[in-house]
C-alpha cells in the first residue's frame, strides 16, 4: 500500500510532531520508499509462526512496590525548561 | 615524558603498573591530541578538569588491583553521566545534565578509570554515518572525506585517532561493529541483557546494548569484563556470575566449528570484501578450525524487520520527550498540544522523526498486525534460523559490513541505501547475539574492512579467544597518518 500525504499528516498528529507543509512531499517519497522496503516481509508466510515477544529465555523479574528514594524535587526539576520552586508550568489548559 | 597514546589498553595499563608513566602524565597527552583533533569534532563535552583532578587522585592513591587503573576514558554521549551533559546527539537534550550515572559507565568508574569527555553520534543513535547528529557530522580519522560509520561514530574516530585508549559504544543494529569496520578498530556487541541499559538514552529497548570499542582484543576483553554485570535497575539484565574475560583469553582454535552462511554473499558486493572473507576462513582453517557451510534463510528479511520493531519501540520511547519535564521546549507554546508538536518537531532532526513516524504507523490501530506482529513473527524466524545453526557450529563468520566507509554527503538522500550499510550486522540484534567485528584487511582504496564473527547467546569468551586467534595470524594492523594536527 502507499502512504498518501493525508495519512502522513495524521500520524504525524497521532505521533505530536508538526510537519511543515513544505516537508510533506520529501517525507511521503521518503516514508513511502521505506514502506515499499518494509513490505518485501509480505513474501514470507507466518500464519503458523509464534511472534517473539523477548528474547531471554525466561520471564522479565519483578520487584517489591517498594519506595527506595524520595525528597529529590529539586532534582526532578532541574532540567525542566519552565517550572516554578515547585512545579512543571506548562500552557493553560483549562479556560 | 613519553607519549603513549598511540598504544593499545593493556599495554597503557602495564605502563602505569610498573610506573613508566602517571595517570596525569596519561591524562595529559590525551588532552593534548583531543586539543589539535578539532577539525575531526569526535567530542560533544570535554571534562578535562574532572579527568585531571581524578589522575592527580589516582597518582596520590594509586590502585593497581582494579582493571582500568587511573585510566582516562571518553564515552558515547548516549550514555547519561551525572552532572555532565548527556545530548545523545539531539537538540532535544542539548541542555540535559542528568542528576544520575548510568550502570556501565559507573562500572567503569569502580574499576578504576574516569570520564575525559563525551563523543558525538548519531541522534538517538539512529544513523549509520554519524550524519544526523545535531553537533555535525564526524570525520574519519582514515580520510577527511569519509563517514566514520554509525551510531557511535565519534567513539570509533576518537579511538582511531588515538583521542581515547579505548571507549564503548551502544548497539542497536550495528551501531557498534560498523563503526569498527570503518574505522579499522575492534568492536564488540555484547548479548542481550549482559551489560544493563540503565541510564543509556534508550532507542529501540529490545535490541540496544552496550559494548566495547578497543585498538584490539585483549582490550576488549579487559573492558567488557569492566562494565557488563547484572543489575537490578534493568528488568532485562541476565542475572549470571562475571567472567574474567580477558584472563581466559586463549588463541586455540583447533577443533572450533566455524559457520560460513551463504546469504551473506550479497549482490554488488565488492570483489575485496569477499576476498577477504575468503582470508579469513583460509586463516581460521589453517589454525585447525572446521569450516562448515550453513545457510541462515530468512537472512534478507532482518532489515525490513528491523526498520518496523526498531522504529516502533522508538516512537514509543521518545514520547517522554515533551518539552515539559526535560530537554527543548520550542518557543511557540500558545497551547499545550501546539507546544507538544512544535517542541518535538524543532527538537528532533528528519531522520528522527522519520522514524517516529514510521513507529507510530506501524503501531496504529488497524495497522498492528499486518506491521507490527508480522515483524515479530518474522523476527522469531531469524532467531530459530541462528538456534537451528548453533547446534551444529561454535561461531559465524561473516563480512562486517557490505563496503568500506563512504563518502559524508554520499547517502544521505536516500534512506533506505544508508539503511542497508546495517544488512549484516542486523540480524544478530534481532536474535539478542554476541557479535565481534574484527579488522581484516582494506580494500582498493586502502580503507579499512571488518569480517564479523557471532556467537552463541554468553559465549562471549568464544568469540573473543578464536578473535585472538585471527588477529595474532592475520598480520593486518590499521594504518592512520595523523592528517589532521
Amino acid at each position: 500500500m502507499s502512504l498518501d500525504k493525508e495519512k502522513i499528516k495524521h500520524v504525524a498528529k497521532l505521533a505530536r510532531i508538526s510537519v511543515n507543509e513544505a516537508k510533506v512531499d520529501s517525507l511521503t517519497k521518503d516514508l513511502n520508499s521505506i514502506f515499499k522496503f518494509i513490505e518485501q516481509l509480505n513474501e514470507l508466510d507466518t500464519s503458523n509462526v509464534e511472534p517473539l515477544t523477548s528474547i531471554l529465555n525466561e520471564s522479565l523479574r519483578t520487584r517489591k512496590d517498594l519506595i527506595n528514594d524520595g525528597k529529590i524535587r529539586d532534582k526532578i526539576l532541574q532540567n525542566s525548561p519552565k517550572k516554578n520552586d515547585e512545579f512543571f508550568v506548562v500552557p493553560k489548559v483549562v479556560e | 615524558m613519553s607519549d603513549l597514546t598511540n598504544q593499545s589498553l593493556h599495554e597503557i595499563i602495564e605502563k602505569i603498573k610498573t610506573k613508566k608513566i602517571s595517570s596525569l602524565e596519561l591524562t595529559n597527552n590525551y588532552i593534548k591530541n583531543i586539543k589539535t583533533a578539532k577539525k575531526l569534532n569526535t567530542f560533544v563535552t570535554t571534562t578535562f578538569e574532572h579527568a585531571l583532578e581524578k589522575a592527580k587522585e589516582f597518582d596520590k592513591k594509586p590502585n593497581y588491583e582494579q582493571l582500568l587503573p587511573g585510566i582516562p576514558l571518553a564515552v558515547k554521549d548516549l550514555f547519561c553521566t551525572q552532572d555532565v551533559k548527556t545530548t545523545a546527539g539531539s537538540n532535544i537534550l542539548n541542555n540535559f545534565i542528568p542528576s544520575y550515572e548510568s550502570t556501565v559507565t559507573k562500572n567503569l568508574w569502580n574499576n578504576g578509570a574516569f570520564l575525559l569527555g563525551k563523543l558525538n553520534c548519531d541522534e538517538f543513535a539512529m544513523g549509520s554515518s554519524n550524519e544526523t547528529s545535531f553537533f555535525g557530522n564526524v570525520i574519519n580519522p582514515v580520510g577527511d572525506k569519509l563517514v566514520p560509520g554509525g551510531s557511535s561514530g565519534g567513539s570509533s574516530a576518537a579511538l582511531a585517532a588515538d583521542l581515547t585508549p579505548a571507549t564503548i559504544g551502544t548497539d542497536t543494529g550495528g551501531s557498534i561493529r560498523q563503526p569498527a569496520s570503518f574505522t579499522g578498530t575492534v568492536g564488540l556487541k555484547p548479548t542481550y541483557g549482559l551489560c544493563s541499559r540503565w541510564g543509556i538514552v534508550a532507542f529501540a529497548s529490545s535490541l540496544d546494548q552496550a559494548g566495547p570499542m578497543t585498538k584490539n582484543i585483549i582490550d576488549s576483553a579487559i573492558m567488557l569484563e569492566a562494565m557488563c554485570g547484572f543489575d537490578e535497575k534493568d528488568s532485562t539484565s541476565i542475572k549470571k556470575n562475571k567472567e574474567p574475560y580477558s584472563k581466559n583469553l586463549k588463541d586455540n582454535v583447533k577443533g572450533l566449528k566455524i559457520g560460513i552462511p551463504k546469504e551473506y554473499r550479497v549482490d554488488n558486493m565488492p570483489k575485496e570484501v569477499d576476498e577477504l572473507w575468503e582470508k579469513g576462513k583460509k586463516i581460521l582453517k589453517d589454525l585447525g578450525a572446521e569450516i562448515i557451510n550453513i545457510s541462515l534463510p530468512h537472512t534478507k528479511y532482518a532489515l525490513p524487520t528491523y526498520y518496523i520493531v526498531a522504529p516502533a519501540e522508538a516512537s514509543s520511547n521518545l514520547a517522554r520527550y515533551d518539552g515539559v519535564r526535560y530537554g527543548f521546549r520550542s518557543k511557540k507554546d500558545e497551547d499545550l498540544i501546539q507546544m507538544y508538536e512544535n517542541t518535538r518537531s524543532e527538537g528532533f532532526g528528519d531522520e528522527v522523526k522519520r522514524r517516529i513516524l514510521i513507529g507510530t504507523y506501524v503501531l496504529s490501530s488497524g495497522y498492528y498486525d499486518a506491521y507490527y506482529l508480522k515483524a515479530q513473527k518474522v523476527r522469531q524466524l531469524i532467531k530459530k534460523d541462528f538456534d537451528e545453526n548453533f547446534k551444529k557450529v561454535d561461531a559465524i563468520l561473516t563480512p562486517s559490513t557490505p563496503s568500506s566507509a563512504f563518502e559524508i554527503g554520499e547517502k544521505t538522500n536516500d534512506p533506505v541505501s544508508m539503511y542497508l550499510n546495517d544488512i549484516f550486522t542486523v540480524p544478530v540484534n534481532l536474535a539478542g547475539l554476541p557479535a565481534l567485528s574484527l579488522p581484516a584487511g582494506v580494500d582498493q582504496k586502502g580503507y579499512p574492512l571488518g569480517l564479523q564473527l557471532i556467537g552463541k547467546a554468553l559465549d562471549e569468551q568464544k568469540i573473543l579467544n578464536i578473535g585472538y586467534a585471527f588477529e595474532k595470524n592475520c598480520g593486518f594492523q590499521s594504518q592512520i597518518k595523523k592528517w589532521w594536527s
